[in-house]
């Protein structure tokens, strides 16, 4: 090769097409609004039916996370998310379909070594670093409010 | 006895035949603009089986059965198999050959595979007189998948530059010289690693492999671009192949019509959601068997350059930033069957 390893690298990058942003940022808007659209119309009918505030939210989340595990289960969630990127894996049918996903997959190794111990393959990195980011927000509070 | 020229090429003394050839895909395949030329498709991406792995295993096997079916041949004539695939210590391969009793040789050379069969099956038939070799290759897109990637069901969006494994296998079975296709000479390359770690862009990793193998190849034999009807590549995709017509240009060479890429053949681009073509051991081994091979055998096309090419990348690997490495063998496949040529 007469090209050093940066030449390459231009070279490869002029010839490698980018996202069509244009078409993936408005898609990801527009299904992850729905999403949430959804969820807000659940919230309003939980409480409709007299449901207390928090208990309606808690209760929109599982109806969230129960359509997206079905969806995941028949194939269609990946189908969705395929077009709407970021709009489908931020909204907590995301973070479902990154539980349910591995589960499906990896049934065939067992439920011991492949669902149990593959099931948070994805969202494994999320729930940790959840967690610790959870746990410096404590200590700061704790330290804030400490007199 | 084969000779051994230089710089990896080996000409080939009794210019053995492709005596027979078979391919199997699955249904994506078969919708594919190739889709008609495979000996077998099938509906089920599973074959039947209850796991992707095992799946795997079966397509190979039909492969496999194609090709003896075509040629007559008795899997018991069979000397010596060599054969590949991309699943951890070569099991779709392994597997898919427990049970009948093959001599058998396990190679992996991600998706250069078909071409790094062809030149041992090629070598072998050369110098042993009276023996049949099997070359053997598969790739499945669910296996692959759960193994490189996510999960089958999982959301995730797949950048421009990625391409497609294909759910699919081919299988060449190399002989005595007696009819077309004939192998005259191969050459084996060298591992190129030009800094690219985006494991989303196979195409970029290995067309430098590619290009240096194509052009020690012409340097060897003393063949240039004109003197092959058909120069292809392996799985460079649409981005690998357009880097390759670059690299050629860069050094005055003109590839033009004449160069073509399995994975942008196997697969419609536009119609077909495979973003920047197809790849796998089974894209090149499939088109080559499937499309290739019988137009040769034909006389449609008289000279044939087949270069599969291979990022020899793991996950672990990459994750640990890593660049990956690229690897591309050729093998000079012809009509015309003049020893020592």
């Amino acid at each position: 090769m007469k090209l050093t390893e940066n030449e390459y690298g231009v070279l490869a990058k002029r010839r490698s097409p980018n996202t069509k942003m244009y078409k993936t940022v408005p898609a990801a808007f527009a299904v992850g609004g729905i999403i949430c659209c959804i969820g807000q119309l659940l919230t309003n009918i939980y409480r409709s039916v007299g449901i207390a505030e928090t208990t309606a939210g808690t209760l929109t989340s599982v109806t969230l996370v129960f359509l997206s595990a079905v969806l995941t289960g028949f194939g269609l969630y990946d189908k969705i998310a395929k077009h709407a990127g970021a709009g489908t894996l931020v909204p907590i049918t995301g973070f479902a379909n990154a539980v349910v996903s591995p589960a499906l997959e990896f049934k065939t190794e067992g439920y011991v070594l492949g669902v149990g111990a593959k099931i948070f393959i994805i969202a494994g990195p999320v729930i940790v670093y959840g967690l610790a980011a959870s746990a410096v927000y404590g200590v700061i509070l704790f330290i804030i409010q400490t007199p | 006895m084969s000779r051994f020229v230089k710089n990896g090429t080996v000409e080939m003394k009794n210019v053995p035949s492709i005596v027979s050839y078979g391919s199997a895909v699955g249904r994506m395949e078969g919708e594919g603009p190739l889709g008609s030329c495979f000996d077998y498709v099938s509906e089920d991406s599973a074959f039947g089986e209850n796991t992707w792995e095992k799946a795997e295993s079966r397509l190979q096997q039909h492969a496999f059965e194609q090709a003896l079916l075509r040629g007559s041949i008795a899997e018991s004539d069979i000397s010596f198999v060599f054969a590949g695939d991309l699943l951890n210590q070569c099991t779709g391969s392994a597997y898919s050959m427990r049970n009948n009793g093959a001599r058998f040789v396990g190679l992996y050379g991600a998706c250069s595979t078909m071409a790094e069969s062809l030149c041992m099956a090629a070598v072998f038939a050369d110098s042993l007189e009276g023996t049949l070799n099997a070359a053997l290759t598969s790739s499945h897109f669910c296996s692959a998948e759960r193994q490189f990637r996510f999960p089958e069901t999982y959301g995730g969006q797949r950048p421009p530059t990625s391409q497609w494994t294909a759910t699919a296998s081919g299988c060449v079975i190399v002989g005595k010289h007696e009819a077309p296709p004939f192998i005259k000479t191969i050459t084996i390359g060298t591992i190129i690693d030009m800094g690219i770690k985006d494991a989303n862009n196979m195409g970029a990793a290995m067309a430098p492999a590619a290009y240096d193998t194509i052009k020690t190849h012409f340097e060897n034999t003393g063949t240039s671009p004109e003197d092959y009807d058909l120069i292809l590549t392996g799985d460079l995709g649409y981005v690998g192949s357009e880097i390759l017509r670059d690299l050629f240009l860069q050094d005055g060479v003109l590839l033009g019509e004449r160069y073509n890429d399995c994975g942008l053949m196997l697969f419609d681009r536009k119609k077909q959601d495979v973003h920047a073509g197809g790849s796998g051991c089974g894209c090149s081994a499939s088109v080559l068997c499937g499309h290739i091979l019988g137009r040769i055998k034909s006389g449609e096309l008289k000279n044939v350059l087949f270069t599969a090419t291979g990022a020899l990348m793991s996950t672990t690997l990459v994750q640990q930033g890593e660049s990956i490495p690229g690897i591309a063998h050729s093998v000079h496949i012809s009509f015309d069957g003049e020893q020592g040529g």
